[in-house]
């Protein structure tokens, strides 16, 4: 077998997609087994102990912002709007590598992503969960909130359609729905799987209902195909438009440091900025620990790598325009703006923001360090900061000194805003690590298309029609093995 | 009997008492279990323990620990709701008599409408005419009475806020002595056995103890208890003494006089000290006539010239078109300096610097083309001499008269109060009293130590008192002189029970009540009558006897009247022609240079204290320095650079660095707030705080000034002073970022220069020579887009109501009157200390403050910022459920049912008016302050968000009135809460769309501006451009051009 893979390959310098060595059914085994083992790794209740430790603090922080309101937070007048917004625009942000990992990747047939979409998408699942947390729990009232979509009521009340907040619903509501489905049916082949290789009888009848009676067949193939690429290119657009959005929300008030054209293309590439850098920081880890660095090579890491370097060059890109234009417009408030963002009393989140956002990242031009894991580990957690960073500046440093100096006025979180954002990181990973331990988080199907054995030999197969071939009586190999 | 109605403090003689008998060490049980819960170690034991036994006391929306989640006072608030559950009675007021239905509605009352009577607020003795809203019996809201000298319709803070003090469940509800509950009866049978057994010594050990009194009948009375104990003596003390100018009149003239002021016909006015705009009788009526004579509309082009010479920046030195920031011991030099120049022989002047003579001369000069028709006025802070040299000038100038009007005492009984006090001190120390009645005041609190003649040690009023058998004190509140009075009398707050009283011209003014005591609570006119034996009159028979003896025949008309005007019709006093006395300055010291000194100052929001526990008071922004809840040293920029005391180095916290000051051998520490305008080497602090036992709003909030102050030297400490910089720093509660309110370059952040803001144009000035060559002149710079630009039609406002309002920049004084009066007219909330350092004040009415021109004496500008009411209005598009929106009257209106709270329109709202209940700061619970709210204002719940709304309450009162009479609304049939606050009638409101609205008139007035016209909101509030009228003598540059000039 190896010799045949080896023969198959063309020439290559770069890193394989799929490490040596594997045919279908050791490919199965591996990803299954992580699954159907029976017990938890040590290491997995330890790690999970602590984030579920997280997850419950996010659980008592909630119950306290809506027994005592919003007023646990620091914001104020005139910063409406901190931790809270901030978080959610960096989950959304975050939750943006998933689907064009699995989407805009397949439409153009990037098959090395087929390893690590299925994390991804679960990963942007769980960022997007965390996200719709803050806007929902963000309003004074939160038990209206209901208010904010257009339900037929008796009060003939429409919500308002001219507000981004508004827009925002739809957006976000639609996008967490398509992802859902898309992590999902991409999961159906998988589930059945395991219901499959299930030893007991919970485990099959639990993955067996999730499998939706999928038996391999050849029009469930075809169903199954056609649908996942309908929904890959619905999701598409999705990934530009949900978060320029998120970007209206903002672009579409006056104040300065908000009111900018050039937010939408400039909040999209962060997005996606932000999210392969949460990719890499959870995938590094992960793939060490599973032992699966073979399905998640180091070519991965390097194109993801790429796609940051580009992103973020894009990014650094918007925040020279920022101050271009601020230059430019000749507006005292603009020009203000960007005065006190770089200059102001939180003027070293700025340079922050631009030491993780902009500097860091170039690292990676270095080949060298685009392989050194711990480089590449390190410089994701920077754009995460810095993307966190990016949202703070936006937002606080925007609100905090508007048009009205007599109002001008510090935004100081408390604890209760660092207990609701570490709670949602907390619940994010224990949302991962249920995944990892009960979902296939590399999809074994597609990963069988990048194995040799896949690429079928027209010839080969006639001559197996025939029954004369080199194989002999060998059915062909299946999916399911 | 409920819990309100017990004592809600065992007083300290109480204490004292139990712990000769109580072995010692060994205390009750029930103290032993709740010290366990004990947080704060240092309270008082036995406070904390009532107010744990009685939690039903503690005041839950007055009470800022309220909001704090691991509050002491969260805890009681809970404890509170348990006992409720439990059954206990709640703290409802159920009449003892039975109740009869309406069976036919009175006359002239229809439910659901509020009706108004006349009456008058009582402070520092004198009275200020009111209107007080009533609703179904329940006073609501204090308005001016329109008619009334003192108020012309105006009012101050304390008036707006004297509504929540009444309501205050803190306020005292029962006879007590030795701290447990007595009757009426109980203390009337004491009471005059401790009287009888001083009718052989003819009074001899009777001392009465008052505040300034100006009530003709309660005067009457304390007058005929003197002629039944001729020995008897009645002392009159309170902080607010006004001693200097008392005693400076009869140093100039040999006799009493009550001083008025004629400010609407002074074209000069030089102010030594004196913040007439803000204190002091009259102050209301001096702001309007003052203002009358700056008012640049309908074409006039003239105004007044005021010169202020002051030891503290006040909002009187705020609208000076010149101020010298001075020293407080050196105004009396300048006072002869410019006495000299005008030909007055006053003395030598100490030495002035060349800035402060240049002053005193330019004042000099032009008081002298003004005879007649200046005024120059000392502050009431200042010693007799500075008085006696004003009144000295103004005689030479003619001014006397005819501006400065003399009158005969308007106070029943003008002392020297600080030697009165002292007197009474020194008697108690020496055992010569026996029994003390005090009425109203707080001595323990707030008066001075004297020192003893035989021992020569100090002895405060406290150590004295205790050696008096019988202390009766009366008082609003059960606060330190009650303590340790063997009876504390709950006194009558003016609202609810009948007095009289003089207004600063001597105008009698009724106090009619409008509510039965809601506590229990006697005036000082059925003390009185107990004291002579008529203790079952009420105080309704005592005014109205003393009335019908003075009014004669045509007594029931004229007293009808009276009560309807709120004050008897004519009554003011004459003018007297009054001489100078020959020598009259044969008294005067020389003028000692002083090198630090202390200067005090009464609150500009809690008075001497005795607003301490008003939350509304506490919460209103300090005029200037914008601290809420607390009491500082301000100290100028040099002398804070000297001291190492700049806040500098963190400029975004109000956090400011403590200073310590040594007054001989009293010392205090206090927090430093450096104030641009003040002199150098002095430093100003605020009486009024650090209460011992001031309720639950009040207590151990701020520093107790009152220890730093000596008898001699009650406001200007000026020896053995010395400042040094203390340890530790301390967080005051700023509305207004310290550093934001500059357009010089005050702050350190260079980076925030003045440029930056002078080109937003929010604050339009300019000088009045400029004005007058092109009154458009002060826009200059400034860009409003025009409203053709834009390719969406406009939404058709002329037909129908189109409400607007102007704010005249040049009469607004910064008082914060309409700050309050908003806060009673809408319910706002109080959210306490820590809620404002985070920067959720809730006021929908700000006052901004902008100080322009250098650290050293910046001119100050007040712009009051509310809801700007944008026809384009930012907020509107952006909430997602349509919870504000525009009405087709231009109103932009806010729904709190639907708010959901999202704060967005908050966020985008450029001018940042809109406040959100980020908890919940409304009260719902404490039951007497359900009764102080406007039943036509919501009270909002947490989660939504708040603005001003114009008063829509009151524009929907009219508009159904006048379509009931089938007609339109009248041109100042609305009028909006802050703007019948207004002192100086700043604010207008009314229909832009009738062009003979004053409204619509002040919109075409050039100095007519939007505030922040450039972002196209058309905001439907417009402001209209300051303008001074600086001397070119003195560098005419001062107050020209926009504020380009930073």
């Amino acid at each position: 077998m190896a010799a045949e893979i080896e023969k198959n390959e063309h020439i290559d310098t770069r890193p394989p997609v799929i490490g040596p060595g594997h045919n279908f059914a050791s490919l199965t085994q591996k990803i299954v087994d992580i699954v159907l083992m029976r017990g938890f790794k040590k290491g997995w209740i330890f790690g999970f102990a602590i984030v579920f430790l997280g997850a419950l603090m996010l659980f008592n922080t909630i119950a306290y912002l809506v027994l005592k309101g919003v007023g646990i937070w620091g914001n104020n007048i005139p910063v409406g709007w901190a931790f809270d917004i901030i978080n959610f625009v960096w989950w959304i942000g975050i939750g943006h590598a998933g689907t064009l990992i699995s989407a805009i990747l397949l439409l153009l047939r990037q098959s090395w992503r087929n390893s690590i979409n299925r994390f991804a998408e679960a990963m942007t699942l769980f960022a997007v969960a965390c996200a719709g947390l803050f806007p929902a729990l963000h309003t004074g009232r939160p038990w209206v909130d209901y208010w904010l979509f257009p339900y037929p009521n008796t009060m003939g009340m429409w919500p308002n359609f001219r507000s981004p907040l508004m827009w925002d619903v739809f957006a976000v509501s639609t996008y967490a729905t398509v992802s859902l489905l898309f992590w999902f049916m991409g999961l159906i082949p998988d589930f059945a799987t395991l219901r499959d290789k299930a030893k007991n009888k919970v485990q099959k009848s639990i993955y067996g209902m999730l499998a939706m009676g999928w038996r391999g067949d050849a029009r469930h193939w075809h169903r199954y195909e056609s649908a996942y690429l309908l929904l890959a290119g619905l999701s598409t657009p999705l990934v530009l438009s949900v978060h320029t959005i998120v970007s209206f929300d903002f672009s579409v008030g006056i104040i300065p440091g908000w009111h900018a054209t050039i937010f939408p293309p400039y909040f999209v590439a962060g997005a996606i900025y932000a999210g392969f850098a949460m990719v890499l920081t959870l995938a590094i880890p992960v793939r060490k620990f599973y032992n699966i660095e073979d399905f998640i090579t180091l070519r991965h890491i390097r194109n993801m790598c790429k796609v940051m370097l580009a992103t973020g060059l894009i990014v650094g890109y918007g925040y020279l325009m920022e101050l271009f234009m601020s230059w430019y417009s000749g507006n005292t408030y603009e020009m203000f703006m960007m005065k006190n963002r770089i200059f102001g009393p939180y003027g070293f989140m700025y340079w922050l923001l631009i030491l993780c956002n902009v500097l860091v990242p170039q690292l990676l031009w270095v080949k060298k360090y685009r392989d050194n894991l711990l480089v590449v580990f390190i410089v994701s957690m920077f754009i995460n900061v810095g993307m966190w960073l990016e949202r703070f500046v936006i937002i606080v440093m925007s609100l905090n000194r508007d048009f009205s100096p007599a109002s001008w006025r510090m935004y100081y979180p408390t604890i209760f805003d660092f207990t609701m954002f570490f709670g949602t990181i907390g619940f994010f990973l224990t949302c991962m690590f249920l995944f990892i331990r009960f979902v296939p988080m590399i999809p074994i199907f597609e990963m069988k298309t990048l194995l040799p054995e896949a690429k079928v030999d027209e010839k080969k197969v006639e001559q197996l029609a025939e029954g004369r071939g080199p194989l002999g009586a060998t059915p062909l190999p299946q999916f399911g093995d | 009997m409920s819990n309100r109605d017990k004592n809600n403090e065992i007083s300290p003689i109480r204490e004292e008492i139990s712990r000769q008998i109580r072995s010692n060490g060994v205390t009750r049980k029930g103290r032993e279990f709740w010290r366990s819960l004990e947080e704060l170690a240092d309270t008082d034991k036995f406070r904390d323990y009532l107010h744990r036994e009685f939690p039903a006391l503690n005041a839950p929306e007055t009470d800022p620990g309220m909001l704090d989640p691991n509050g002491r006072r969260n805890f009681l608030k809970l404890m509170s709701a348990s006992l409720a559950f439990a059954g206990l009675t709640a703290c409802t007021r159920q009449p003892d008599e039975k109740i009869v239905p309406y069976v036919k509605t009175p006359d002239g009352i229809v439910p659901g409408k509020p009706q108004f009577y006349a009456t008058s607020m009582v402070h520092g003795g004198v009275a200020t005419g009111l209107l007080v809203e009533s609703h179904q019996g329940r006073p609501t809201k204090v308005e001016g009475n329109p008619e009334h000298p003192a108020s012309l319709g105006g009012t101050d803070v304390f008036a707006q806020a004297s509504v929540l003090q009444l309501y205050d469940p803190d306020r005292s509800q029962a006879v007590l002595y030795l701290g447990d509950p007595r009757t009426w009866g109980d203390f009337l049978g004491e009471f005059r056995s401790a009287i009888d057994g001083q009718r052989t010594k003819q009074g001899s050990g009777f001392r009465i103890l008052t505040e300034n009194v100006t009530s003709p009948s309660l005067a009457a009375q304390i007058r005929r208890l003197q002629t039944e104990f001729p020995q008897a003596k009645w002392h009159t003390y309170e902080p607010d003494s006004r001693d200097g100018a008392r005693m400076g009149v009869r140093m100039a003239f040999g006799e009493f006089l009550n001083v008025v002021y004629q400010f609407d016909k002074a074209d000069v006015v030089l102010s030594l000290d004196a913040n007439f705009l803000a204190e002091g009788p009259g102050s209301i009526r001096y702001a309007r006539d003052f203002i009358s004579k700056r008012r640049l509309t309908g074409g006039s082009k003239d105004m007044n010239r005021f010169y202020c010479a002051e030891s503290t920046l006040t909002i009187t030195g705020a609208k000076a078109d010149h101020r010298l920031p001075i020293k407080a011991s050196q105004i009396e030099s300048v006072a002869r300096e410019v006495a000299s120049q005008l030909g007055v022989s006053a003395g030598a002047p100490g030495a002035l610097s060349a800035e402060a003579k240049k002053f005193a001369a330019a004042a000099a000069k032009d008081l002298k083309g003004a005879s007649g028709k200046g005024i120059v006025i000392a502050g009431e802070h200042q010693p007799a001499s500075v008085h006696a040299i004003a009144h000295a000038i103004n005689s030479a100038l003619g001014n006397a008269g005819a501006t400065v009007v003399y009158t005969d005492p308007i106070e029943a009984n003008p002392v020297d109060q600080a030697e009165s006090i002292a007197e009474l001190i020194r008697d108690m120390n020496a055992e010569r009293v026996d029994l003390l009645v005090i009425i109203g005041a707080n001595p323990v609190y707030n008066a001075p130590a004297v020192k003893d003649p035989r021992s020569g040690r100090e002895v405060s009023f406290l150590d004295a008192m205790k050696k008096v058998a019988t202390r009766v004190h009366m008082g609003l509140y059960n606060d330190e002189t009650a303590a340790w009075s063997q009876w504390h009398i709950p006194q009558t707050h003016f609202l609810e029970a009948w007095d009289d009283a003089r207004a600063y011209d001597g105008t009698v003014s009724i106090v009619q009540p409008l509510i039965l005591p809601l506590y229990n609570g006697k005036s000082a006119h059925e003390l009185m009558a107990a004291a002579v034996n008529e203790a079952g009159k009420t105080a309704y028979d005592i005014v109205r006897d003393h009335w019908k003896a003075q009014m004669g025949a045509e007594f029931e008309q004229t007293w009808k009247q009276s009560l309807h005007d709120g004050m008897v019709a004519g009554s003011a006093l004459p003018a007297k022609t009054v001489a100078l006395k020959a020598d009259w300055a044969s008294g005067l010291a020389p003028v000692k240079a002083a090198k630090q000194e202390i200067v005090f100052r009464l609150d500009p929001t809690v008075h001497d204290g005795r607003f301490a526990n008003n939350s509304w008071l506490q919460e209103t922004p300090k005029p200037i320095n914008k601290i809420t809840w607390d009491n500082f040293a301000i100290v100028s920029p040099k002398t804070a650079s000297d001291l190492g005391l700049a806040t500098n180095e963190e400029p975004y916290h109000a956090t400011a660095k403590m200073v310590r000051l040594v007054h001989g051998n009293r010392d205090l520490s206090m927090p430093a707030w450096v104030q641009p305008g003040q002199p150098d080497d002095t430093i100003t602090v605020y009486l009024g705080y650090g209460r011992e036992r001031a309720g639950n709003v009040g207590s151990k909030l701020g520093f107790n000034t009152y220890n730093l102050r000596t008898a001699g030297s009650p406001w200007i400490a000026a020896e053995n002073v010395k400042f040094e910089a203390g340890e530790g720093t301390y967080q005051l509660a700023s509305t207004q970022e310290h550093f934001s309110i500059d357009t010089s370059g005050i702050d350190s952040d260079a980076f925030i220069a003045g440029d930056d803001l002078a080109a937003r144009h929010i604050v339009r000035t300019g000088g009045l020579d400029e004005y007058r060559k092109d009154p458009k002149s002060v826009h200059h710079g400034a860009h409003t887009p025009g409203k053709e630009l834009t390719i969406y039609p406009g939404w058709d406002y002329s037909q129908g109501y189109a409400w607007g309002m102007t704010i005249d920049m040049n009469a607004c004084i910064g008082c914060n009157a309409c700050v309050v009066a908003c806060q009673s007219e809408n319910n706002i909330a109080v959210v306490g200390k820590e809620m404002v350092i985070r920067g959720r004040i809730m006021h929908w009415l700000r006052i901004d403050t902008y100080f322009k021109g250098g650290t050293v004496n910046p001119e100050v500008y007040f712009q009051p910022m509310m809801c700007q009411h944008c026809e384009n209005a930012p907020c509107e598009v952006v909430c997602p459920v349509n919870a504000t929106v525009h009405d087709a009257e231009g109103l932009n209106v806010q729904v709190y049912n639907r708010c959901v709270g999202t704060r967005y329109c908050s966020n985008n709202c450029p001018y940042k008016v809109r406040r959100f209940n980020y908890l919940l700061y409304g009260d719902w619970e404490t039951p007497s302050l359900k009764n102080l709210r406007n039943p036509e204002v919501t009270v909002r719940s947490r989660g939504v968000m708040e603005k001003c709304t114009f008063c829509v309450q009151r524009i929907m009162g009219a508009k159904i009135e006048a379509e009931k009479q089938d007609r339109k609304v009248r041109d100042g049939e609305v009028m909006t809460a802050c703007q019948t606050a207004c002192p100086t009638e700043a604010i207008v409101f009314g229909d832009i769309n009738d062009p003979k609205s004053r409204v619509a008139e002040l919109k075409n007035e050039p100095r007519n501006y939007e505030v922040l016209a450039d972002l196209n909101t058309r905001p439907r509030a417009s402001y209209l451009a300051a303008i001074r009228n600086s001397n070119p003598d003195l560098g005419g540059s001062k107050g020209h051009g926009s504020n380009h000039q930073g």
